[in-house]
């Protein structure tokens, strides 16, 4: 299949002797020793893990919390928060990324304070990711019976409690969602960490851009085949979880 | 009468090794409402997509008129369905609904204006041609569902649970509909359902349907009294059924006691069902008859009161239904007229469990 | 219930903070010189870089048409499948979105490359070597090969809500399976199809990993001049801002052309 020719290229050739991206030269796996020996790309894949932790972790709570008070405002604000909203994910990343820059240097530039590094990005991978938290969670806060809340206030829960205890277990499903794809968005992400990380974090799709500018070393390679190789499991563990989990669920629904 | 517009010739399907239908045999009549009766699983719905063309027999021919038409694709048949859920076009408005197969047709748009609103007429919706689907309340919908269903002129209309949806009053404000524009238009009506009350109110023919099988084919008055089997009587509103023995034409015992009746043609001391309608049984003081039992509850019923009764040596307690309130606790006499005793082939299923649905 | 709402406000100070003022900032910038005065100059600039936008527009426009090509036959197929099936082919779609795309973009530089893989092969049955990359058709292969799923997702997603009763009903009302396409798939789909375009348009338009990757620079497209005005050598923020406002502004324009003609379509069935 056209969509997996291009990665089954690059794992192969992450076990070639040579340097060459075309020509087979014999089995090996200096590129992996090499890249395992890169203080470059092993820091930038933790900068990577920590920007991407903090981002899912802010970004739920942000969002969730968001999601649960857009609910309860007045309909013209909520339909203007929810544009707003939808500014980041229309929006080209480009755009996105550099109008960020302009306020962090700006900022940096007026004040001195806040230059542009890990905290910036960190800040701008947050904005990216509340979005799409938001919508994950919102769906399961309107599927959700809201008299679930007032049957807790009722027996003698008080309201913050009822929350915690009956509205969060409820949306947890849609909470779980948006925290895995404000994860993966983070760390896949590269434009707008190009634009907002200044010059001293650098995050691994950085690093990975600029070792294809230079266009020379199959440790690329290497770290594709890994990258991929470890996503493939995680995901097969869990998809396989869910495809019975699914086909049960629908073989219930439609004998029942 | 008029000859056969459809015409199942041993009809057998049967899905995951599960027989749905086993070789059914059905000969529906031109211009008449017929309906397909039984509980969810009986293959009433599997019966109906075979005339539609939905689904493929395993074996068995199927006939529109003489024609066999077992390979004629539904889109090719003149017949159309109104759907379970209606399956309205959510992207067209009530009059492109309606005109979608005259489009399909590529009829002129003055002749498909006129049919639209002749439809929307008939099933009083006039006005409503702008509307949305979405926007329409499931009797309205329903009723669009007909309309483009009829706008086709199909020879026969086919109806696969099509009130399902809708509450109480709406259904029997549908029914005398459906049955007022089946009269008007004097085309056939295939009718599948689970509700007897819709059945008996509106069918000329009822086809009683369970595992596959038909029970009974009669009009309502028929199926309701003289049921042929167990089934059919329990199924039909409802029954006191109890084991009996025919000691002779017209001559049978249940409970301990003896009885006369009117069937006849059963082997001596031959084991039966009997079927007596609660509606059917008179009180009378324990003296004057052998059949007794105790009253153990009574419930008004708004027209009649609903009473059981525990009979000494049976399983489950007899039901009445009078219009007399009896005390419970009370020791009471019933009796049968002979005409009001139905005796049946012993039915080797179990009614309980074969009634059982959604 | 309406004093809950506070629990959104750190929501709604982030957003004015990081998408408000941002944006804001950009028009700033794009209406004044250096000095912070009031300027139309960076607008006026943008006729110079009419060409590389007329590149963007274009190959972004070819890119979307190849995916709604190939993605709308196997998002039709895909609805169409056993459920089993669906699960399994969503899985395989899904499978290489998970490789960081830099990396899928670099696979393909080291297959179309001059030396590259076709051109080994091909060199080894005598014919070749062929120029494939730094060329706009390895742009826009680069562009439908990464948002090919961004475009067959929305479109499927429509498609396995079609109920198959209305394919029946359809069926009932004698339209065979090519009008039941035409009158009943093919417009309930086209919400599908909308955001499936702009989800495509949109980065293709916008990129300048994939024309520097794929293209080496030489076919730059107004992604890769307005990255050049904020991190390139001779920086200028005012010209880029003014780009990228007026990118945002003809995105916005397209997107509302898409919509429109999807309600235009929808009513338009009344009256044919």
């Amino acid at each position: 299949m056209f969509l997996y020719a291009p990665i089954v290229v690059l794992i192969v050739f992450s076990f070639n002797q040579s340097k060459s991206r075309s020509v087979w030269k014999g089995f090996s796996l200096r590129w992996y020793e090499n890249l395992f020996r890169d203080h470059n790309i092993l820091e930038a894949l933790w900068t990577s893990i920590e920007v991407a932790v903090i981002a899912a972790i802010v970004s739920t709570v942000i969002g969730t919390a968001a999601a649960v008070g857009l609910k309860k405002m007045n309909k013209g604000l909520r339909s203007v928060m929810l544009t707003l909203n939808n500014i980041p994910m229309v929006n080209p990343d480009i755009v996105t990324g550099i109008s960020m820059m302009l306020l962090f240097v700006a900022v940096f530039g007026a004040t001195g304070l806040f230059r542009p590094g890990f905290g910036t990005l960190v800040a701008a991978h947050i904005t990216f990711c509340i979005p799409y938290v938001i919508l994950s969670v919102m769906p399961k806060l309107n599927q959700m019976n809201p008299s679930i809340y007032e049957a807790a206030q009722d027996l003698g829960c008080p309201p913050l409690k009822a929350f915690f205890k009956v509205v969060i277990p409820e949306i947890m499903p849609g909470i779980i969602t948006g925290m895995m794809m404000a994860f993966t968005l983070s760390l896949d992400d590269f434009v707008i960490s190009y634009f907002t990380s200044g010059s001293t974090a650098q995050t691994l799709p950085m690093v990975i851009y600029s070792m294809t500018k230079r266009r020379i070393s199959p440790k690329i390679n290497a770290l594709s085949a890994l990258m991929f190789v470890i996503v493939l499991t995680l995901l097969v563990v869990i998809n396989i979880r869910q495809i019975r989990e699914a086909t049960r669920k629908r073989n219930e629904k439609f004998s029942g | 009468m008029s000859e056969n517009i459809i015409s199942l010739k041993n009809i057998s399907v049967s899905f995951d090794g599960e027989v749905i239908l086993d070789k059914l045999n059905l000969d529906i009549k031109d211009g008449t409402f017929v309906t397909l009766l039984g509980p969810s699983g009986c293959g009433k719905t599997t019966t109906l997509r075979i005339i539609g063309g939905f689904q493929e027999p395993d074996s068995g021919d199927v006939f529109f008129g003489s024609e066999r038409i077992n390979d004629l694709p539904p889109h090719k048949r003149k017949l159309n369905t109104v759907f379970q859920r209606y399956a309205l076009f959510p992207h067209l408005n009530v009059y492109e609904n309606i005109a979608f197969g005259m489009r399909i047709q590529k009829k002129k748009e003055s002749e498909i204006k006129a049919k639209v609103e002749e439809m929307l007429k008939l099933v009083s919706l006039e006005g409503f041609e702008k509307r949305r689907t979405s926007t329409l309340s499931g009797g309205q919908q329903q009723r669009v569902a007909i309309a483009r269903a009829l706008a086709n002129d199909p020879r026969v209309l086919l109806l696969d649970e099509p009130l399902g949806a809708l509450d109480l009053k709406l259904r029997q404000e549908m029914q005398v509909e459906l049955k007022r524009i089946q009269s008007r238009l004097g085309i056939t009506f295939i009718y599948v359902t689970h509700d007897q009350e819709e059945a008996l109110s509106m069918s000329d023919t009822i086809v009683v349907m369970n595992h596959g099988v038909i029970q009974q084919i009669g009009s309502p008055t028929d199926i309701y009294n003289e049921p042929e089997n167990g089934f059919v009587a329990d199924f039909i509103g409802e029954s006191n059924i109890v084991d009996g023995i025919m000691h002779a034409d017209c001559d049978v015992e249940f409970c301990g006691a003896r009885f006369e009746c009117v069937d006849t043609g059963f082997a001596k001391d031959e084991e039966v069902d009997v079927v007596v309608r609660p509606e059917d049984i008179v009180v009378v003081p324990k003296e004057e008859s052998a059949l007794r039992g105790t009253v153990t509850s009574v419930t008004f019923k708004g027209v009649h009161y609903e009473m059981y009764v525990d009979v000494p040596g049976e399983e489950e307690e007899w039901i009445i239904q009078s219009t007399v309130a009896q005390e419970e606790g009370k020791e009471i006499g019933m009796t049968v007229i002979p005409e009001n005793i139905h005796i049946m082939k012993k039915y080797t299923g179990d009614y309980a469990s074969d009634i059982e649905f959604e | 219930m309406k004093k809950d709402s506070w629990v959104a406000s750190p929501f709604m100070l982030w957003v004015v903070l990081f998408t408000v003022v941002p944006l804001a900032m950009v028009c700033w910038y794009a209406f004044t010189d250096s000095t912070g005065a009031f300027t139309l100059a960076n607008i006026e600039t943008i006729g110079t870089y009419w060409g590389y936008l007329k590149d963007s527009l274009i190959m972004g426009a070819v890119a979307t048409v190849l995916c709604l090509l190939l993605g709308y036959p196997v998002a039709y197929v895909m609805s169409r499948a056993s459920w089993g099936t669906q699960q399994t082919l969503m899985m395989l779609l899904m499978l290489p979105q998970w490789m960081n795309f830099l990396l899928r973009t670099y696979a393909w530089m080291t297959i179309l490359e001059n030396n590259g893989l076709i051109n080994t092969l091909l060199g080894k049955i005598g014919i070749g070597p062929f120029h494939m990359i730094n060329t706009k058709g390895a742009i826009v292969l680069g562009m439908v090969y990464n948002f090919l799923p961004y475009m067959i997702l929305p479109i499927y997603s429509v498609m396995e809500k079609i109920h198959k009763s209305l394919f029946e009903a359809a069926n009932d009302l004698g339209a065979n399976r090519v009008q039941t396409f035409r009158r009943v798939v093919l417009p309930l789909s086209l919400p599908g199809v909308i955001t499936g375009i702009t989800m495509v348009f949109v980065p293709s338009v916008s990129t300048f990993v994939i024309s520097q990757m794929l293209g080496g620079g030489r076919n730059p497209l107004i992604g890769d001049v307005i990255e050049r005005l904020f991190v390139g050598a001779a920086p200028n923020y005012n010209v880029g801002a003014a780009l990228s406002l007026v990118l945002m502004v003809l995105i916005l324009i397209s997107m509302a052309v898409m919509k429109k003609f999807d309600d235009g379509e929808e009513t338009g069935g009344l009256m044919m």
